[in-house]
């Protein structure tokens, strides 16, 4: 019914270093709707931010390689354009918002021409139309435009993420994707930085896909999530069902492990052990050595993505019709 | 800005007083005898007694620092024990000769190190990178003054293509400039090569491509701008080194110096004109340290906006 934007399928990338192949994102699929948000949640090392450098194009090769895989937006498929045609896509029609704005922004030019940079090389406009264009984009991140002048020492972390969202949305793409894009900012600012995400995301009409490990952030902006683990999505839905019905044992121990503010636990209940190490990732289904429902032909078939229910589905063996 | 430099220049005073005491106190306990050298090895006793009486010599240091500083505050340096003529007019023309040459090294050694330096680092690990580490490690052990003589061997007299001495004509400035340029022009291309290396790590790069910005452009505008910031302090630190240089190789090349003139004062213990040009050496160093901090201020602005 409703069009898709981003279709990734079966996506693997391997970082290939001395001390052995990392297995950063495994058969991952994935797909997003016009101007839907898809939340990406996984622990530090699931390989979010390799899916997204991967949208982008921006897997640092070497030592990062895509093995297999591909990734369709607006129905082209992305790994088969040139570089000058990945350079049109970039920055214009999807756009990325880091984590870290300490480090983001290039700390000797002015935050005007950081915007203006992009506006110039995506619009048909002179040096002087950037310009009062990066002013405006800075205005509608709260901050003034007198200070597009100054250089990004001069802001604080929570501003100087407004201007990595103004540099972001400047040429009105299409797909945004946000890496993390609070997590180095303190609570108070996260809150106005979400905010701000979620009102220029509805003036914009832009699709998003928002990489984060806190299911507050998603439940608060996304209309989709995916769960990913050692590189893999194991489940994807709609919020609602995922955070009502969640099926795999993984999305399952996510939840079990968020803190209740009512009961009275002393103590947490983790997901036992730890992420799998990604040079060395197990046989089989990779999360079956921390699972409780671990079947024995779980060490050995890898499952295959199940749709359960409608737009919701699961990477599971329990679910896995051959399993 | 403009307060900042003049504060500089004023903290240069208490700065030169102290190159003025150390040279002081380092000439005047030198041994050898300025008198007996300028008076002859066979000249009697008392005429060489006279000589000290009318230099004087026979003051005691506190007295004969005193005067000499004094002196150098009327930009008088005392006169030159071997000519006769004042120092400051000896030195000041013999001054743009070994400027000249420094500069034509720095030139070298930026032009030569700051492209290879990008090059490697844009092509880490290539052919053309081990290649550039090799030559840029051995421009660094390789000492200029044997570097002089092995040019000068095969340019000059080999090939017979260049001269070897004098400092007058553009075919005379190329020897003397390489001898003293490569080494600073290794060190040069090995500190803008891992600065480079390190600058394409940062986020803010990863942000420019994000952009759908050109390669090249990444380079010069992003990386490059910020990866000049340590460069410039090393080519700071070069000039003076360069200026050292300069004085062994002017010798070697025979051009007419500051460097030759102060080797020969040395050798006659002409103590004012040893005197005069160390100061006016530091001096030097110390304004191109100047000029070096305020283009520094110029290129970062986290930089410009401490000096306010």
């Amino acid at each position: 019914m409703s069009d898709i934007l981003l279709k990734i399928e079966d996506l693997t990338v391997h970082y290939i270093t001395d001390d052995g192949t990392v297995h950063a994102v495994n058969d991952l699929n994935l797909s997003l709707n016009k101007g839907e948000t898809l939340g990406l949640v996984g622990e530090t090392g699931a390989g979010k931010t390799t899916t997204a450098l991967s949208i982008m194009g921006l897997v640092p090769n070497p030592p990062g390689k895509v093995i297999n895989g591909e990734v369709e937006f607006e129905g082209e498929k992305l790994f088969e354009k040139s570089e000058a045609e990945l350079r049109q896509v970039r920055g214009n029609k999807i756009s990325m918002i880091f984590q870290d704005p300490m480090t983001s922004l290039n700390p000797i030019m002015t935050v005007r021409d950081q915007i203006a940079e992009v506006v110039l090389l995506h619009e048909n406009l002179t040096a002087k139309e950037a310009k009062e264009k990066a002013d405006e984009m800075l205005l509608k991140v709260g901050i003034r435009a007198d200070r597009a002048k100054e250089f990004p020492h001069q802001f604080s972390g929570g501003m100087r993420q407004r201007v990595v969202i103004a540099i972001a949305l400047a040429c009105n793409p299409v797909l945004l994707i946000a890496d993390e894009p609070t997590t180095a900012l303190d609570v108070t600012i996260q809150a106005q930085v979400l905010e701000l995400m979620k009102e220029l995301k509805k003036e914009f009409n832009t699709a998003m896909v928002m990489i984060t490990h806190d299911l507050g952030i998603v439940a608060e902006i996304c209309d989709n999530v995916a769960i990913m683990y050692a590189g893999s999505v194991v489940e994807q839905a709609g919020k609602e069902e995922l955070f009502t019905n969640p099926k795999h044992p993984y999305t399952i121990g996510l939840f079990n492990s968020i803190p209740d503010i009512d009961s009275d636990d002393s103590v947490l209940k983790p997901i036992k052990g730890l992420m799998p190490d990604p040079t060395n990732l197990p046989t089989g289904c990779p999360f079956h050595p921390r699972c409780d429902l671990a079947m024995p032909q779980c060490s050995e078939i890898l499952p295959k993505r199940t749709e359960i229910s409608e737009n919701h589905y699961v990477k599971c063996l329990l679910f896995d019709g051959g399993g | 800005m403009h307060k900042y430099i003049l504060r500089r220049l004023l903290m240069m005073v208490p700065v030169l007083i102290g190159v003025t005491f150390v040279i002081f106190t380092l000439t005047y306990i030198t041994e050898g005898d300025p008198a007996r050298m300028l008076a002859g090895i066979q000249a009697p006793e008392e005429q060489v007694e006279q000589l000290r009486e009318q230099l004087g010599l026979n003051d005691p240091f506190a007295v004969q620092y005193f005067r000499y500083i004094t002196n150098v505050a009327r930009l008088d340096f005392g006169t030159s024990f071997a000519t006769g003529r004042p120092v400051f007019d000896e030195i000041i023309s013999r001054f743009p000769t070994t400027m000249h040459l420094t500069a034509m090294s720095i030139i070298i050694a930026v032009l030569i190190g700051v492209p290879l330096g990008i090059l490697s680092a844009t092509k880490q690990y290539s052919v053309f990178d081990g290649a550039a580490t090799f030559v840029g490690l051995m421009g660094i052990s390789i000492p200029n003054f044997w570097l002089s003589l092995m040019l000068i061997l095969l340019f000059g007299v080999q090939l017979g293509w260049l001269p070897t001495s004098g400092f007058d004509t553009p075919s005379q400035w190329i020897l003397p400039s390489f001898s003293i340029g490569i080494s600073s022009a290794a060190i040069i291309m090995r500190m803008t090569r891992s600065s480079m290396l390190e600058v394409l790590r940062q986020d803010y790069i990863r942000t420019a491509k994000a952009k759908g910005q050109k390669g090249s452009v990444i380079i010069f505008r992003h990386a490059l701008k910020n990866a000049l910031i340590p460069v410039i302090t090393i080519v700071g630190l070069e000039i003076g080194v360069l200026l050292g240089g300069a004085i062994l190789t002017e010798n070697i090349f025979s051009i007419a110096g500051i460097g030759r003139f102060m080797v020969d004062a040395i050798a006659r213990r002409d103590y004012p004109v040893i005197q005069g040009g160390v100061l006016l050496l530091a001096l030097t160093f110390s304004l191109v340290n100047l000029i070096v901090d305020v283009i520094y201020a110029y290129v970062d602005p986290r930089i410009r906006s401490q000096y306010k």
